[in-house]
């Protein structure tokens, strides 16, 4: 850095520096530097360009550590420069971008499943606390952890899928002790200590979720045994008291009928005493039947109480499926409660009846009593019961009994004008006594039925929220159940898709594997293959060459044998060519010819010669040179004779004169003929100088070609001599060329020994 | 034989020359002693005429080759 810096200045130093040079050196010369001055400005430009930018790029490096590792990466030397001017390079670069990407990822996932195990949890954790008091700690502490469990193994499950690292879930927790009393989000949110999450497997799960259906049942059935234990003692302790109330009810009325009958009855006395004994008997019975029936009652009472207390206990617990128990209890209970209710209500009724019944019999004996008394005062030798009293009774008696009873009704009238006058009074008070009562009994009377339809009204919410609940309970059921239906479906989903995939990888590495060794084994095979028939052809060719080498010896050889044979006929040819005597032609060379032609029945050229052969030859032989030469020398005279003798002049003047000429005339026997024949040469008799020239040199073509040029009649004389020299040349030639050929052959194919 | 010919030729000539000569000679000599009273001219007549028919025959023999009769002519 600091290196850096020096760098920089001591660059803009140069440049100040080289500025000032300039404009000395500008001042002091001032026709240079026009050039120089601008190549240092460039200089110095580039210069701090360079500098400012590695500065810049190690600072930046500096503080950037990713783009100090690509330009580690891309710059060579840039690792020594950047280590010389910062240090080495910390070695957390690469990892945190990539843990931060990470853990952003799981804490939405794990929302989620946190918000899926919360509700799952606070479930499970509601029925583990709706437990009783006996197993609630273990068993709840248990179901609860076995729910986190579970759903920290949803969680993981959920985070397997998604392949997000395994970050242990937050709501992974140990259940504290006092499961049952918090609150389930309290629960959930205590509980914050991160238990390493590991894959438990399916069996586990299950026998888990399993073990808390257990539970649960246990729970219930405890709970449904106690509440049916509960509900059977108050049941029966109800039933009593119910029981007892209606015999205290019957005892009741019992009595007051018999109180009744008592009263209006006026038989006789041991009648009486035998009812009022009866009534007494009664009013025991009722008063015992009364007290049973209240005991009963606080009995029941207090087992309805307990019942009450159980169901509230059994409602603390907050088990769901419980609660159609609990219900039902409470609506037995309600029942229960209602009946007692109203089974009391009755007593009562029946009970202020008979005190009505009570005082009216009171009152009625009190007036007996009175009447009694009067009647005595005024007679008292009568009986109370003065209805078997007709026929003992004196018309005195009766008419002291008529004229009291006359008193008593006017009494009695007077009595009723009063109470009549004192009756609205009465009546009022009567009536706001009755009305005080009734509103009492009203205020009562609401107050139970208010409570009773309080209850019910609870027991009805009670009831709805159960249905409600249950309801709830089944959509939560079935949507749970959808969710891992569908959560199913997408796992096999997945994992089919998983599946295909690492199929499709596995199937393609093992065809890239397969293909591999396949064409490696091709190639080999073919690498043998191609070997083998390298081999093969090699083998072949040299057989071939072989075959062919001793195919061409054979060739050779054959060719050999028919070159010989065909030098050997063209000898014969060529000797029947010298057969030729000084006069006579050779033999006809028909034989030799066709002995040739047989010798070389595929040789198109040697047949080509053969049949290039005069027919002359052929028939009638050719004429030696030595004839040719003799016959020459006499055609030569002859000649001579007639040189001057052509189309035009050949009269036998000229004949004569030709032949004088000749005779006349002398040229060289032999002349040697020059290499290009002047229009002076086509004389006659140089001509035949010439060609005898020729001739005696053994040159017959040449001769010939000589005598090819007589004209006139001398060409018509020496006319044969040409044709037979043609003739002889010809076969000559092609003898020649043949036996050439033969030679040629020969030699070709002639092998050294 | 080609250069034969020319001999056949003057042999030709040569003996029909003697022919003619010795006919005319005869012919002149008959005419002579027949009609012309013996006089040489007959004889010279008529042996020069055969001499005469001789050269002319034997001309016409050598340079028969270089004439073109007229059915030759008329073919070419």
């Amino acid at each position: 850095m600091l290196r850096v810096c020096l760098r920089g200045v001591k660059a803009t130093a140069q440049k100040s520096s080289g500025r000032i040079r300039l404009t000395n050196v500008h001042q002091c010369r001032e026709y240079t530097t026009g050039e120089s001055s601008g190549a240092s400005r460039v200089v110095t430009a580039g210069l701090l360009t360079v500098t400012g930018g590695i500065g810049g790029t190690i600072i930046y490096s500096k503080w950037d550590h990713k783009f100090r590792a690509a330009v580690e990466r891309n710059v060579p030397y840039s690792e020594w420069l950047l280590g010389l001017a910062l240090g080495p390079a910390s070695q957390d670069a690469g990892l945190p971008t990539r843990k931060q990407m990470e853990f952003i990822q799981p804490p939405s996932m794990m929302e989620k499943q946190m918000k899926t195990s919360k509700a799952k949890s606070e479930k499970k954790l509601k029925e583990t606390t709706e437990h009783g008091v006996q197993d609630s700690d273990p068993a709840s502490s248990q179901p609860a952890q076995n729910i986190q469990e579970a759903s920290a193994e949803a969680t993981q499950i959920i985070s397997a899928i998604s392949e997000v690292q395994s970050v242990p879930a937050p709501c992974d927790t140990e259940p504290t002790a006092a499961a049952e009393t918090a609150t389930v989000l309290q629960d959930t949110e205590s509980a914050a200590t991160a238990e390493p999450l590991r894959e438990r497997p399916a069996e586990e799960v299950a026998a888990r979720l399993a073990q808390q259906n257990q539970d649960e049942k246990d729970v219930i059935a405890s709970l449904s045994a106690r509440l049916d234990d509960s509900l059977a003692s108050s049941a029966k302790a109800t039933l009593q008291a119910i029981g007892a109330q209606e015999a205290a009810l019957q005892a009741i009325t019992h009595h007051t009928h018999k109180l009744k009958e008592a009263m209006e009855a006026e038989g006789p006395s041991e009648e009486k005493s035998t009812q009022w004994k009866d009534l007494e008997a009664a009013l025991a019975s009722r008063t015992t039947s009364v007290n049973d029936a209240k005991t009963a009652l606080v009995k029941a009472n207090e087992v309805l109480d307990s019942l009450k207390s159980v169901i509230d206990k059994s409602k603390g617990l907050k088990i769901s499926a419980a609660r159609p128990l609990i219900l039902a209890a409470e609506e037995n209970l309600h029942k229960m409660v209602v009946d007692l209710d109203k089974v009391v209500s009755k007593v009562q009724s029946a009970e202020s009846e008979a005190k009505i019944v009570a005082q009216y019999s009171e009152l009625v004996q009190e007036a007996r009593q009175q009447f009694q008394r009067e009647v005595s005062s005024l007679t008292p030798e009568i009986q109370a019961n003065w209805k078997g009293l007709t026929g003992k009774l004196s018309t005195d008696d009766l008419n002291a009994l008529i004229a009291h009873a006359h008193r008593r009704i006017d009494q009695l009238n007077r009595e009723l004008a009063e109470q009549r006058v004192r009756e609205q009074i009465r009546m009022e008070a009567a009536l706001e006594q009755q009305r005080a009562e009734d509103q009492k009994a009203l205020d009562k009377a609401i107050g139970t039925a208010s409570q009773h339809v309080k209850e019910e009204a609870r027991l009805e919410q009670e009831r709805k929220l159960v249905e409600l609940r249950e309801v709830i309970e089944a959509e939560m059921r079935t949507q749970l159940r959808r969710q891992a239906a569908a959560h199913t479906d997408h796992v096999r989903d997945v994992l089919k898709v998983q599946e295909q995939e690492l199929r499709a990888e596995a199937e393609q590495v093992l065809s890239s594997k397969l293909l591999e060794q396949e064409t490696r084994y091709r190639q080999l095979t073919q690498e043998q293959l191609d070997d083998f028939t390298l081999d093969m052809n090699a083998a072949y060719a040299r057989l071939k060459g072989v075959e062919e080498a001793i195919d061409s010896h054979v060739e050779a050889e054959e060719a050999a044998r028919k070159a010989h044979q065909l030098w050997l006929s063209v000898e014969a040819l060529t000797y029947a060519l010298k057969t030729a005597s000084a006069e006579s032609p050779s033999m006809p060379l028909e034989d030799a010819a066709e002995a040739m032609r047989a010798s070389c029945v595929d040789n198109d050229f040697a047949l080509a010669l053969a049949s290039a052969l005069p027919e002359e030859s052929l028939k009638r032989g050719v004429y030696s040179e030595a004839s040719l030469r003799a016959r020459f020398n006499s055609l030569r005279s002859l000649a001579r004779r007639v040189a001057l003798i052509d189309e035009s002049h050949n009269t036998l003047y000229q004949y004569f004169l030709s032949y004088v000429q000749a005779a006349l005339l002398f040229e060289k026997q032999q002349e040697v003929p020059p290499t290009q024949l002047h229009s002076e040469d086509l004389d006659t008799f140089k001509l035949l100088s010439y060609a005898s020239y020729c001739l005696e040199h053994g040159d017959l073509e040449l001769a010939a070609k000589l005598v090819n040029q007589l004209r006139g009649e001398a060409r018509r004389v020496v006319e044969d001599w040409l044709t037979e020299a043609r003739l002889t040349l010809e076969t000559r030639q092609v003898i020649s060329l043949l036996s050439a050929y033969a030679n040629a052959v020969g030699l070709g194919t002639t092998q050294a020994p | 034989m080609s250069e034969k010919e020319i001999g056949k030729k003057l042999d030709r000539c040569l003996a029909d020359g003697v022919v003619k000569l010795g006919t005319g000679l005869g012919l002149g000599i008959v005419f002579s002693v027949l009609f012309f009273k013996r006089r040489t001219w007959p004889i010279t007549l008529f042996s020069g005429a055969g001499l005469g028919m001789a050269y002319a025959n034997c001309q016409h023999d050598l340079r028969s080759h270089y004439l073109l009769h007229t059915s030759e002519q008329q073919k070419q």
